[in-house]
């Protein structure tokens, strides 16, 4: 390796999955332990949420919408019935548009009734809390559940707003200039979570 | 997937990423008007002017509700009711809506280049609903949303434009979008509404109704633009739709799955049989129920196109 190609690899903001010889990019979850933490989860809503057919999940585009469909996979073992699972889009519900190129809007899908529902929102990363603010105004479009409750694999801390996640994967103390990287196989690469110092 | 633009001024200056990123996000529009609350509160606080200095129903309404939808404050302002009866100029026109510190100006006008003209010295964000002959670039946006929902795709397919190619904005708008999609683009009508000279844009032109229509996937009808003509064009009306007007007989001769679609107002008995124009294979209304998903996501892009730097200067 010459010398330009390895200072780029030591500068670059990625790194290669396996690769953690660089002081910016610490591994703080690999994929047995994002699955524990999903596990756990789920019996910390099976255990909150008594009535299994009250409750339903709503993935947060783009990181919650895979955590989300996973959950439903061991709540169905747990509850012997699958979950409805549904996903939002919140970029038309942002507090920052006049402040940011317009975000790429994905699909919302929720082909259910809310109404009168636990609906357990899903993210991979709790920061400011302005996204789940914009979720709780986009989701009350849809109907009005009888209790919203807020489930992340990773609070970094930084909350701007009052939000409080009721159910955690792992809690990550964060320099504010900090970038928390969820990576999952459904969308490439393995399943790791990474802490990237700038 | 990227949008950097302030205006919508054309489709000719889009690449085709563009084109598919204001599609995409219409997609997730059109979903917010499935919905028992059809309303998100993207553009909050914002003021959209329609200004319409020539007369529209469809496109204006479109973009009216769009608006609302997106929790704007809407202005129709249309030439008929307004100071351009007294003579004021449309720099001044659009320079005093500025300064009812409006956002977003949606303009028709008939002249070609008004809304690139209006972009030069405004701050507000103009978005083009037809300028004359040139460009109608929301149109053909959600015309080629619609093709895309109902085909799948649109690199690769035929698409047959048949009427009144010369006065129409919809026309080289569509062939814009269309080409940088990839489909293949066939044009078709009296000669005399269909120069030759369009094949320098890369269509095929051809004067034979049935050979343009036979191996078409999407065969879009234009209405004969009596407005634009300065004089006849073709000897009658009547002419025009025994050669070229789309009736059962000549729907026989399309694949099976062909898709008849038309951007309105439609003249029924001329360019296309009343059967035809309520058979299932049309997609009229669907155009138009696109048409305000595309528009939502036209005023939502342009909105945000600004970017970060622009609004700290303001």
């Amino acid at each position: 390796m010459n010398k330009q190609n390895f200072l780029a690899e030591r500068t670059g903001s990625r790194c290669e999955p396996g690769r953690f010889f660089m002081s910016e990019t610490i591994l703080i979850l690999n994929a047995p332990a994002i699955e524990r933490a999903l596990t756990r989860i789920a019996h910390e809503i099976a255990e909150r949420n008594n009535v299994s057919a009250d409750v339903v999940l709503v993935g947060i585009q783009r990181g919650g919408v895979q955590l989300a469909e996973r959950l439903n996979g061991i709540l169905t073992g747990i509850w012997g019935h699958a979950v409805p699972t549904g996903n939002l889009d919140v970029s038309m519900h942002r507090d920052d548009l006049d402040q940011r190129l317009t975000p790429n809007v994905h699909p919302t899908l929720i082909p259910f009734n809310i109404n009168a529902k636990t609906v357990v929102l899903v993210d991979d990363v709790l920061f400011s809390g302005r996204t789940v603010r914009a979720a709780l105004d986009s989701l009350i479009d849809f109907g009005r559940p009888h209790r919203i409750q807020l489930a992340v694999l990773i609070d970094r801390g930084h909350r701007e707003l009052p939000v409080k996640a009721d159910f955690v994967g792992k809690n990550v103390p964060t320099a504010l200039t900090d970038n928390v990287r969820v990576q999952l196989k459904e969308t490439g690469g393995n399943d790791e979570v990474f802490l990237e110092k700038k | 997937m990227s949008w950097h633009r302030k205006h919508l001024l054309d489709i000719e200056s889009l690449t085709a990423e563009e084109i598919t990123t204001v599609l995409d996000t219409a997609r997730a529009f059109k979903a917010v008007g499935e919905r028992a609350i059809k309303k998100v509160p993207a553009l909050r606080g914002k003021t959209v002017v329609n200004l319409f200095v020539e007369p529209s129903t469809r496109t204006r309404i479109s973009f009216e509700l769009a608006a609302q939808r997106l929790t704007a404050d809407v202005i129709n302002f249309s030439a008929e009711a307004s100071s351009f009866k007294k003579g004021e100029t449309l720099k001044d026109t659009a320079r005093n809506l500025e300064a009812l510190n409006a956002d977003i100006i949606v303009i028709r006008h008939s002249a070609t280049g008004a809304p690139h003209f209006l972009s030069r010295f405004l701050n507000a964000s103009v978005i083009n609903a037809g300028d004359g002959a040139h460009e109608h670039p929301t149109q053909a946006l959600l015309d080629t949303f619609t093709i895309r929902e109902k085909k799948g795709k649109i690199a690769g397919l035929n698409v047959t434009i048949l009427g009144d190619i010369l006065y129409s904005r919809v026309a080289r708008s569509n062939i814009w979008a269309l080409l940088k999609l990839g489909a293949r683009v066939t044009l078709c009508g009296p000669a005399t509404l269909v120069p030759r000279v369009f094949e320098q844009m890369g269509c095929r032109v051809t004067y034979n109704v049935e050979e343009a229509i036979a191996q078409a996937d999407i065969i879009n009808l234009l209405r004969i633009q009596h407005e634009r003509q300065r004089q006849s064009m073709f000897p009658s009306l009547g002419e025009y739709s025994s050669l070229f007007g789309l009736n059962r007989a000549r729907l026989a001769l399309t694949k099976p799955d062909a898709l008849i679609m038309h951007p309105g107002p439609i003249n029924r008995g001329v360019e296309i049989d009343s059967e035809v124009a309520d058979c299932e294979r049309s997609l009229i209304l669907e155009q138009v129920t696109n048409g305000l998903a595309v528009r939502m996501a036209v005023l939502f892009l342009i909105n945000g196109g600004k970017g970060p730097q622009e609004v700290a200067t303001n």
